[in-house]
Parts: C-alpha cells; structure tokens; sequence
C-alpha cells in the first residue's frame, strides 16, 4: 500500500484535532468564563457615563456602543434583568 | 508468582466489568436512555454547557480522577500483603468506583447537571448539604498536607527528580504561552514540550539536587514543604491558561506513556511478586487491615473525590446520556489499572522477600511515592533498554508532577470556599483573592506540620485519615443516587451495599486512630479525627433518615 503525502496530513490533522480537544476541553468553560468577566469589565468602561461614573474618554466610548449592543443585551439578560437597566440605552 | 498473572487477572477482570456489570447497571439501574436530552444540549452555553466527544471527555474524566492517590495508597496498603489489596482495588473498581463515578455523572445529567454538593441540598436535605460542604473543606485541606509532603518525601529520595519536576513548570508555562498568546498550532509545542521534558529528565539524571540537611533547624523535607507551599499560593493565584492547563495536558501525556512503560515491563520483564500474599508479620504499630485497608486505598478504589469531578465538569459536557457508561465506568477503570499496577511494582519491584521486608519496615513513614519508584524503576529496568536510574526520575516526575498539580488546584478550589464563606458570612476581608489564598495555605501548611512533617521522616500518618474523609464524600455521593433510585422505584441495592460498607469502615477506621492517635501523641491530628468522627456519624444519621422517609413515601404513593 502506497503512503501519500495527502494521507500523512489527514493524519497529522487528525492527531492534531484530539490534541486539541484534549488541551482545551478541560479548561474551556475556564477560560470562556473569565473571557466574558474582561468583556464585562470593558462594557462597564463604556456604559459608565450612563451610570453617573464620569469617564473622560466617553467621546470615544460612545462610538462603541452600537458595537456593544448584542453584548449588553446577552448581559442584562444573563443578569436576570428582563429589559434594559439604562433608560437612553434600549436595547429590547 | 509471576507478576503477569495478577496484571492480566486484574485486566481481564475489570474489562469484564465494564462489558458485564456495568452494561447491567446502564439498562437496569440507572436504564440509560439515548434519546435523553442532556443538560449538554439543553443548556448549551459553550462555557460550561458544551456536547464533547465522549472519547475527549473520558481523557478528560480519566486525568483529572488520576493523580497520586492512586498510587500512594496502594504503596502503603502492601503492607497487609498484595492479595488483599489486590482484591480491594479489583472488586473496589468494578462494584464501587464504576458505579460511584457513572452514577454520579448520570445523577447529575437527570438534574439539569448540577453538582452531587447542590444535589444533596435537593434529594436528601439541606442538612446534608452543609454536611457535604464540610467534608469537601477538609478533604482539600487534607489532600494539599498530604501531597506536600509526599513530594518532598519524594524529592528526598529521588533527587534526580528535582530539576525536570521544576522544569515541567517552564515547559508547561512556555506551552501555555505559545498556545493562548501566540497562537502556535497545538501539535509542534506537543512534541518539542515533550522532548524538552525527557530530555530533562535525563539532565535530572546526571545532576541530582539536594537541599541542606539542616537549615534554620528544619531538614530537607521540612524546607521542600515549605517550597511547595510557597509555590501553590503562587500557582493558584496564576491564570489558568498559563500554567494549569499546560500543565494537565502534560501530564496527561506522562501518564499514558508512565501506564504504557510499566505494563509492558512487566509483561517483558516477567518479575516475580516478592512480597507475601499475606502479611502474617506485619511490622509493629500496623494497624489491623479490617478496616484500615478500605481507608488506606481510598483512589483507585472508590473515590468521593470523582464525584465532583463527575457532577461538577462531566455532566455539563456529556453528550449522549449512555455515554455516562463509557466515560464514568471507564475513567474508574483506567484509575483502577495505574492502582493495579502500583501493587505490582511495589510487589514485584524488589530482588527477595528480605529486600522488601526492609523497604516496609514501618507503616506509611516515607511508603508511598518513593516506594513505587523503587520497585517501579526496576521492573522498567528489567524489561526495557532505560537504565535503572533514568526510569526511577521518570516515575518519580511523573507522580511528583500529579501531585503538584492536585495541589494548586485544591489550593485554588479551598481559595473559591473560603470567599464563598466570606460572601455568605459578610466577612470583606476573606472576599479578596490574596487573603483568602493565605488562610488556605496556612491551615494546610499547619496541618503538614502538625501531621509530624517537621521531623521529615513521617506526615504519611494523615494518609488514613485522608482516605476516611474521601470515603465519607463517597459516601454521601452514593447516598444521593440511592435515594434517587428509591424515589424511581429501583432497584437500590447495587449503590447502597457500597455506600453502607464504605460509611461503615469509614466510621470503624476513625474510631480506630483515634486511640492510636492519641498514644503517638499526634493531638493535631487526633483532633482532625475527633471532626472526622462527627461528620461519620452525622452522615450515617442523615443516611438512615433519609432512606427511611423516602421508603415510607415511596411505598405509599401509587404506580
């Protein structure tokens, strides 16, 4: 039987794929769970204008807003809030 | 007798209860069913809640259940003879541990895939849930002074150990770097992290590290523990992705390929078991194998420790409810097969009878890690090309590195407790990471001191008393699945014959040190088994109160 180049990378790959899963399905919740708490940190710096904590650098913030808006609705969700909390920001 | 003989017995033994027994136990007990929606798809979140492949979970389940338990408590318990902990270890796998670690995970899958703790609260009562909290805090407690000082016992006695276990911190951390910053496809950091770290272990070899006899009045193993300590706190308060993570998956590699080594040596090598199979001249001060046996092997036998790895981690990324078999059952089997293999290398690992006699001229002392690198080194030396010495830094890092690992986990899960209690309690100060890392590593450091740690020669004496609060946990676990059963209307006798029995020994074996505690002047520990005792009893309590009301209830509603 004759070994191709294509069969070693198939296998290389598919060497690659378990080592990968073995490596990151441990920890993904981990690492997803404190990804999220750095997005919540980060979403609180631009909303924080809105809360009454001044921040100098809102006239660049506020252009991140719209971008934020499916993450702030994923978080007032998750925060058990059935609408958004800030009056001039209404996301639903 | 030649050691093959317990190896393919055990072997065949255990594939038999995963392909009999727990097949049983799937259809009939736990009646499995594939249409099962798991809390996996159900509460999907791609955080905790994420469908996996059920041959990465079960390396996943497998790794995090093996560490050094496994083979520490089979090292000390050869002691009474190879054949009882033998059939301990066998029977415990199949009848126990499988059942324990399966049930737990579907427990957990047929309740949204909360953890066995939370579960508790809801089947049995909220009692025995604050009972489950407690036993946990000392469980974590226990396992940090314990595997410190296992580890320095270990580094005493194999100081070739010393520069690849440190090493495998840089290898892990350089990986983890690679992988989460810089993005490198996992593969090549794979196989040169691994190279790196044989390689070492060659260099640990050549260059053996011993620290002073004496410094500032504490011997070498005393100042190790401190080391250790030292390096947990730092290591638990590391973001995963930079040291435990690397660090697991290395070890993982260490493990299969440490497995792989040792069997194969001893199906090549074909050693003979020297030790007796029953021990009629155990050395003064053992204690009697009833109950102490059941206690002293607590991983790799039956385990509440899997439990939580089970319910916690497990069940949220099952899959297929009757992949709980194949990844529960099979996780316990493979533990069960590094204990099998520990009592044989400590059986079979040394040249006569009298050789091993000296080895075990006391129980635990420095038995345990170092014991199974002995025998261990040995039979790898007898049955492959590697020198004596490269196989015994190569068995010793591989334990050394297990224990390590367990430690700075147990140290940041204390941590998670105690700004829990700070939360719930309104205590600010033990809220903070920093504060609350220091109380946990000094109650631990307390105890590995006061566990006779300073003279260096023992600490091994809190090994039992480890394994009776590992038990207790098991035995609440199987608690919990017994009295789902009997709300079912189930058969329950196949999870509460375990549970009585381990609850029993576990009760008999704290009453036992107590006495002997008590006359080895160990009081620190005396008054850790005083705790023990108590939570036996309430667990034995809370047991019988729940099984006997949810009986009564069971009997009298219809269907």
């Amino acid at each position: 039987m004759r070994i191709t180049w294509a069969d070693i990378k198939k296998k290389v790959r598919w060497v690659a794929y378990w080592a990968s899963e073995a490596y990151n399905a441990p920890y993904r919740g981990m690492v997803a769970r404190a990804k999220r708490e750095q997005d919540d940190l980060f979403m609180l710096l631009i909303f924080s204008e809105m809360m009454g904590v001044p921040n100098p650098a809102t006239y660049y913030t506020l252009e991140l807003q719209p971008i934020m808006l499916e993450k702030f609705h994923e978080w007032h969700k998750r925060a058990g809030m059935e609408h958004s909390p800030l009056d001039d920001f209404r996301c639903c | 007798m030649s050691a093959i003989v317990p190896a393919l017995i055990g072997m065949i033994l255990i594939a038999a209860g995963y392909f009999f027994y727990s097949k049983f136990i799937a259809e009939k007990i736990y009646q499995l069913d594939p249409n099962f929606e798991t809390p996996a798809h159900t509460l999907r979140d791609d955080i905790d809640f994420i469908p996996t492949n059920r041959i990465v979970l079960w390396g996943h389940h497998f790794t995090a259940v093996a560490g050094a338990a496994p083979i520490i408590g089979p090292a000390i318990a050869v002691i009474w003879g190879w054949v009882p902990a033998f059939i301990w270890v066998i029977g415990g796998t199949i009848f126990f541990a499988g059942v324990h670690d399966f049930g737990a995970i579907w427990a957990s899958v047929r309740n949204q895939g909360r953890s066995v703790g939370s579960l508790t609260g809801d089947v049995v009562s909220l009692r025995a849930r604050t009972l489950f909290m407690i036993v946990i805090f000392f469980l974590l407690m226990m396992v940090n002074a314990v595997f410190a000082v296992s580890i320095s016992n270990a580094f005493v006695a194999t100081p070739s150990s010393v520069i690849p276990a440190w090493s495998a911190i840089v290898v892990a951390v350089v990986i983890g770097v690679l992988i989460y910053k810089v993005k490198v496809p996992i593969l090549w950091p794979t196989i040169i992290g691994t190279i790196i770290l044989y390689a070492v272990i060659y260099l640990g070899d050549q260059v053996p590290v011993s620290l002073p006899e004496t410094f500032m009045g504490l011997g070498a193993a005393p100042q190790w523990i401190i080391i250790l300590f030292v390096y947990a706190t730092v290591a638990s308060l590391l973001p995963v992705w930079l040291l435990l993570q690397p660090r697991d998956y290395i070890n993982g590699i260490q493990l299969i390929i440490g497995l792989g080594l040792l069997f194969g040596a001893v199906f090549i090598a074909n050693p003979t078991m020297v030790a007796p199979m029953y021990n009629t001249v155990v050395p003064e001060g053992t204690p009697p194998l009833l109950p102490l046996l059941f206690v002293t092997i607590a991983c790799g036998a039956l385990s509440g420790f899997h439990g939580l790895v089970a319910s916690g981690t497990t069940s949220k990324q099952l899959n297929k409810e009757t992949d709980a078999r194949f990844v529960g059952y099979l996780g316990s089997s493979g533990e069960g097969l590094l204990a099998l293999v520990t009592i044989i290398a400590v059986s079979a690992g040394f040249a006569s009878l009298g050789e091993w006699q000296t080895v075990y001229s006391e129980f635990g002392g420095t038995i345990g890690i170092s014991t199974f690198v002995a025998g261990g080194s040995q039979i790898v030396q007898d049955g492959t090309p590697l020198s004596r010495e490269f196989a015994a830094t190569l068995l010793a890092v591989m334990a050394v590195l297990f224990a390590g690992t367990t430690m700075d986990a147990g140290v940041r899960l204390q941590r998670y407790i105690i700004q829990e209690w700070g939360t719930i309690y309104k205590i600010p100060v033990l809220q903070n990471g920093y504060v609350a890392t220091f109380a946990a590593v000094g109650a631990c450091l307390a105890l590995a001191f006061g566990a006779g740690g300073t003279s260096g020669q023992g600490g091994m004496e809190i090994w039992p008393l480890f394994g009776t609060t590992n038990q207790l946990l098991a035995g609440l676990t199987l608690l919990v699945i017994s009295v789902m059963l009997v709300k079912l209307k189930r058969r329950y006798i196949f999870t509460l014959v375990p549970m009585v029995f381990v609850t029993t020994m576990s009760f008999a074996a704290a009453v036992y040190q107590l006495w002997d505690l008590f006359t080895s002047g160990s009081y620190v520990l005396m008054a850790l088994d005083v705790v023990v005792i108590i939570l036996a009893t309430f667990v034995i309590l809370e047991s019988w109160s729940a099984f006997t009301r949810e009986k009564k209830a069971a009997a009298a509603s219809p269907g």
